[in-house]
């Protein structure tokens, strides 16, 4: 390892705010050190990490409970990270991140690590760098990481996978939030969290997820994250699920599952920049792009490293 | 391809986001990635969000006059967290006679109103191109 | 029907009952070159279908102005927003004004006052006296308000989330002078949803703001009846990038809104609809803003009879003030300003204003200097007393043009108060960043016309001229905060502080319960409890708002 990934590993363990939004971007951008810095962030010696996953459609309510969770944790001196991941603007490639708007409170906070993701179209989705990600904010002490995503589209659902529990927060009066859920969500969601819980129509929403719920095995938890209410009963479920997945090893396959999903992200995301600079190369014939795909892969897939 | 990521941020307590908003879209559709940190805040706040976020520059709005306070602080806020090498550029409704004082303060560029987007624009990327030439993404 | 009939029957009786207590500022009106001015034109025949959509002054819908004399009566009150520095050299600008010929005042407060901070509060540092004056005890209210008779002259305050302690203490300052609370005339903007969706200076979340503008309401329509309790704001939702249909939906949906909350609370609609005033923005295209203001009008009309049932003909009637376009100033070649000024203040006058400001040349570069707020006054007198359009009231009724657009900004602006229903009401739509979204999304638009070039200004994208000589601009005194800072440093060691935390508490009380906040917020007011410690109280009874837009 080069000396300068060996300054800016301990950087990050002394809590660096500078080291770590820099490392980062190094993973983001697979800069010249991203290499050097992940083999610094083996898995063997990082301390003790939960992720959690929140997930849900815009107008649920999500950064004002993420907001409470972190309170919440910050009252018992926990260390604590947040990805905020908003989508890229397929047209520009740019994004806005705006969910810091509602984490403001906690700006001077250093040890409340917020960073601000765009999703940037990626091919393998987004695990490949918000696992690193999650790495860097767990080798500078945060316990737990937070991943909050909007939900809707796959790349959300992959994130909630990298979560060792992920909660799925609705309210009322979203409309198509159940037919979402029923579309994948629900599948890897481990909470279910009822927001706005004071609003009209919660208890119908109860009992339509409720339904949904019985069969999933899954909790339903109420909450009304503007003042806070259900927030400590919400982290007591988490609690005793984290334990309960622990003692199962749940939590390891789990991890397992999320490592090989990052892998395959990773792979996807190399593979995709050498067969864009081969394809450049390659001499087109008059057969379907399928069966030249197949000819392509073949010349080409060999001296993949 | 390396993205530029931008903050853009109102200190103080001007409520009078719309210039803030426009450039913050405005960038979104030239390829930026914005982070957005809403009205009234400090100094303090805007410059540790920039570190932790790793923007390259950091664009500040101020109508309320408090601009000569504001932005040389982000400056030295910037500063006293060794990120110095992130480039502040301000805007807002600013007298000519104060734009010397702010540029020798370390703010790198200040934009009147009816400056056009372009120039906006530009301004920022050469300010993005030349803090990646500086860290070359390495620490 | 002739419209001679309808003529004769309104004249004598609408308009006589107006005449006989406010005579028309002259006995005959005429042209320039001496042709005789009716107080109202009507085309020859006049149908059911006018007689609803238009009607005549002074009647129901009110499509043509809301009194029956309108301008032939006394012209629009002429009334320049003004505030900077301290109270001390605000009070002089007022003065001044008053010397020159406004009617009214109309304070700006500096942002730590409109936010409810203290001058000497972290958050204060450099905002002190600013964009208007620093207002932090009854103390400085009595130097800002000195030689000037409450009873006398209508003052309009450019305040929200705190409007109840700056209503107090005028309330206060006023009997000092031995003026009654029941004498007082003004207005408060007091109208929160707006800073929500389009200016930032909100304090405490939607419910309980609500809450205080509802005790606002009700304390005021038993102790100072002619005082106009909020003024629903479209000027800043324009301001922010609004179109003009956007401002007409967006501040009715909040007016609609307020009488909502004031209905729970059990008060009378015919007590304090009468004291609700608007406040528009006048902008440049001419017809289209004429149109604006006779569409709002109408729109009301309908909305408090037919929707709320409103009995007392006042109560349907949209009174409103009128700002010339702030976000339509450029910083180059100022004095284009005055140019637009001229079209935006004629654009209020055809449309019927109550009250106008005019915005001053300079004001893209600073606060304006006395020069500037001289030309800007001198244009609302020119438009007066020299262009003969007072003379005749609504002379646009009629224009083809003008009636059709009227008919579109009303029924555009009713389809986007009904998406905001449909989204479950503003207070939803706020805390979702819809209503902000539809404002955003139109001033991208326009900032992008302008950089396309698809939208010309003037000096800005095209005709634009290398300028050598910088215009004059004011200067504020540097030492303004160090000042203010060491004033109320004083109030605070001299008032008695025992009673200064007795109303305090009984304040925090009464904030925990239901009881209305006035008579506790005015108790605190006189024993010199300040703004920031008023205000504080209640930030920590009802926490604070933070908006999530964008």
């Amino acid at each position: 390892m080069s000396n300068r990934a060996q300054k800016l590993l301990a950087d990050i363990k002394n809590k660096n705010a500078r080291a770590i939004g820099k490392a980062i971007s190094i993973v983001e951008n697979e800069t010249e050190l991203c290499d050097d810095l992940l083999i610094g962030l083996s898995e063997s010696e990082m301390p003790q990490y939960l992720v959690l996953g929140i997930t849900g459609n815009p107008g649920a309510g999500k950064s004002t409970l993420t907001d409470k969770i972190i309170a919440h944790y910050r009252k018992q001196n926990q260390r604590i990270g947040i990805i905020a991941i908003d989508p890229t603007s397929p047209i520009s490639g740019g994004a806005i991140l705006g969910d810091r708007i509602r984490m403001m409170q906690h700006a001077t906070d250093s040890d409340v690590v917020i960073r601000s993701m765009a999703t940037r179209g990626r091919l393998g989705g987004l695990c490949s760098c918000a696992g690193a990600t999650v790495r860097i904010m767990a080798a500078s002490g945060c316990n737990p990481i937070i991943i909050e995503t909007v939900g809707v589209g796959q790349s959300e659902i992959d994130i909630v996978s990298l979560a060792d529990i992920s909660l799925l927060v609705s309210a009322p009066g979203l409309g198509d939030d159940i037919q979402a859920m029923k579309a994948g969500l629900l599948e890897v969601a481990d909470l279910l969290v009822i927001n706005k819980a004071d609003l009209p129509g919660a208890t119908a929403l109860f009992r339509d997820l409720q339904m949904l719920a019985r069969e999933k095995e899954r909790e339903i938890t109420k909450t009304i994250a503007s003042t806070g209410e259900g927030v400590d009963k919400l982290i007591k479920q988490i609690e005793l699920l984290e334990k309960d997945y622990n003692e199962s090893s749940y939590i390891l396959k789990k991890r397992e599952a999320s490592k090989k999903k990052e892998i395959i992200d990773w792979s996807l995301e190399m593979v995709r920049a050498k067969l864009e600079k081969n394809i450049e190369h390659f001499a087109l014939t008059n057969s379907d792009p399928r069966l030249q795909a197949k000819d392509f892969i073949k010349q080409h897939l060999k001296d993949m490293q | 391809m390396v993205k530029y990521r931008v903050l853009i941020g109102k200190p103080g307590l001007d409520g009078h986001d719309r210039g803030a908003k426009f450039i913050a879209r405005l960038l979104r559709d030239e390829g930026f990635e914005v982070i957005y940190t809403g009205i009234r805040h400090s100094a303090e706040e805007i410059a540790s969000v920039a570190v932790s976020e790793d923007v390259a520059a950091i664009g500040l709005s101020s109508l309320s006059g408090a601009h000569l306070k504001f932005f040389p602080d982000v400056v030295s806020e910037l500063k006293s967290r060794d990120a110095s090498d992130i480039r502040v550029l301000g805007g807002g409704v600013i007298p000519d006679e104060d734009i010397p004082i702010l540029i020798e303060s370390g703010v790198e560029t200040i934009f009147t109103p009816g400056a056009p987007a372009a120039d906006i624009v530009a301004s920022f990327r050469k300010a993005c191109e030349a803090h990646q030439k500086e860290n070359e993404g390495n620490y | 029907m002739k419209a001679q009939e309808l003529l004769k029957k309104w004249k004598e009786t609408t308009l006589a009952k107006v005449i006989a207590r406010f005579p028309e500022r002259k006995t005959e009106f005429k042209t320039g070159g001496n042709l005789p001015i009716p107080n109202v034109a009507l085309p020859a025949e006049v149908d059911e279908n006018y007689t609803s959509t238009l009607g005549m002054p002074g009647e129901y819908p009110y499509t043509r102005g809301i009194q029956p004399t309108m301008y032939r009566g006394r012209f629009w009150t002429m009334r320049q927003y003004a505030g900077f520095s301290t109270a001390k050299e605000s009070n002089e600008r007022y003065r001044y004004l008053l010397s020159q010929g406004t009617k009214g005042l109309s304070v700006a407060f500096d942002l730590p006052t409109q936010i409810g901070y203290d001058s000497d509060d972290k958050m204060s540092i450099g905002e002190v006296g600013k964009v208007g004056v620093a207002i932090d005890t009854l103390a400085d209210m009595e130097v800002l308000f000195d030689q000037i008779p409450l009873d006398k002259i209508s003052t309009s305050m450019t305040i929200n989330a705190p409007a109840a302690v700056l209503l107090c203490m005028y309330v206060a300052v006023a009997e000092k002078q031995g003026v009654k609370a029941e004498q007082v005339n003004g207005t408060i903007q007091n109208d929160i949803l707006k800073e929500y969706i389009a200016r930032g200076t909100y304090i405490y979340p939607p419910k309980e703001s609500l809450r205080i503008i509802t005790d606002i309401f009700e304390w005021c329509g038993q102790h100072t009846p002619s005082f106009n309790t909020i003024s629903i704001s479209g000027y800043h939702i324009r301001e922010a990038g609004s179109t003009a249909v956007e401002e007409v939906a967006l501040t009715l949906a909040n007016a609609c809104t307020y009488v909502d909350k004031a209905l729970e609370a059990g008060l009378d609609i015919d007590v304090f609809a009468k004291r609700l005033a608007f406040f528009f923005n006048a902008s440049n295209d001419l017809f289209e803003e004429v149109a604006k203001f006779r569409a709002a009008r109408r729109m009301w009309a309908k909305i408090m009879k037919e929707k709320y049932k409103a009995k007392d003909p006042k109560s349907w009637m949209l009174r409103f003030h009128t700002q010339t376009a702030g976000n339509t100033l450029t910083a180059q070649q100022i004095d284009n300003n005055i140019v637009r000024v001229t079209i935006q203040a004629l654009s209020s006058v055809l449309g019927g204003t109550q009250s106008l400001h005019t915005n001053s040349r300079d004001e893209a570069l600073s606060l304006p200097t006395t020069e500037s707020v001289q030309i800007a006054l001198r244009t609302q007198q020119i438009i007066a007393h020299e262009s003969g359009v007072a003379n005749t009231i609504d002379p646009l009724a009629g224009s083809f043009f003008v009636e059709q657009l009227t008919d579109d900004i009303e029924l555009k602006a009713n389809k986007i108060m009904q998406d905001i229903e449909d989204a479950g009401g503003v207070v939803a739509a706020i805390n979702d960043g819809f209503v902000q979204r539809i404002i955003e999304d139109s001033a991208y638009e326009y900032q992008m016309e302008i950089e396309r070039k698809d939208r010309v200004i003037v000096g800005v994208n095209k005709f634009v001229v290398k300028e050598n000589k910088k215009p004059e601009t004011m200067k504020l005194d540097p030492a303004v905060e160090k000042n203010q800072n060491a004033a109320l440093k004083h109030i605070k060691q001299t008032r008695n502080n025992d009673r200064v935390s007795e109303t305090l508490n009984e304040l925090r009380t009464a904030a925990k319960g239901t009881a209305n906040l006035m008579p506790f917020i005015l108790a605190a007011v006189k024993e010199y409890a300040s703004i920031g410690e008023i205000s504080n109280v209640l930030r920590d009874e009802f926490g604070e708002f933070v908006s999530k837009s964008i």
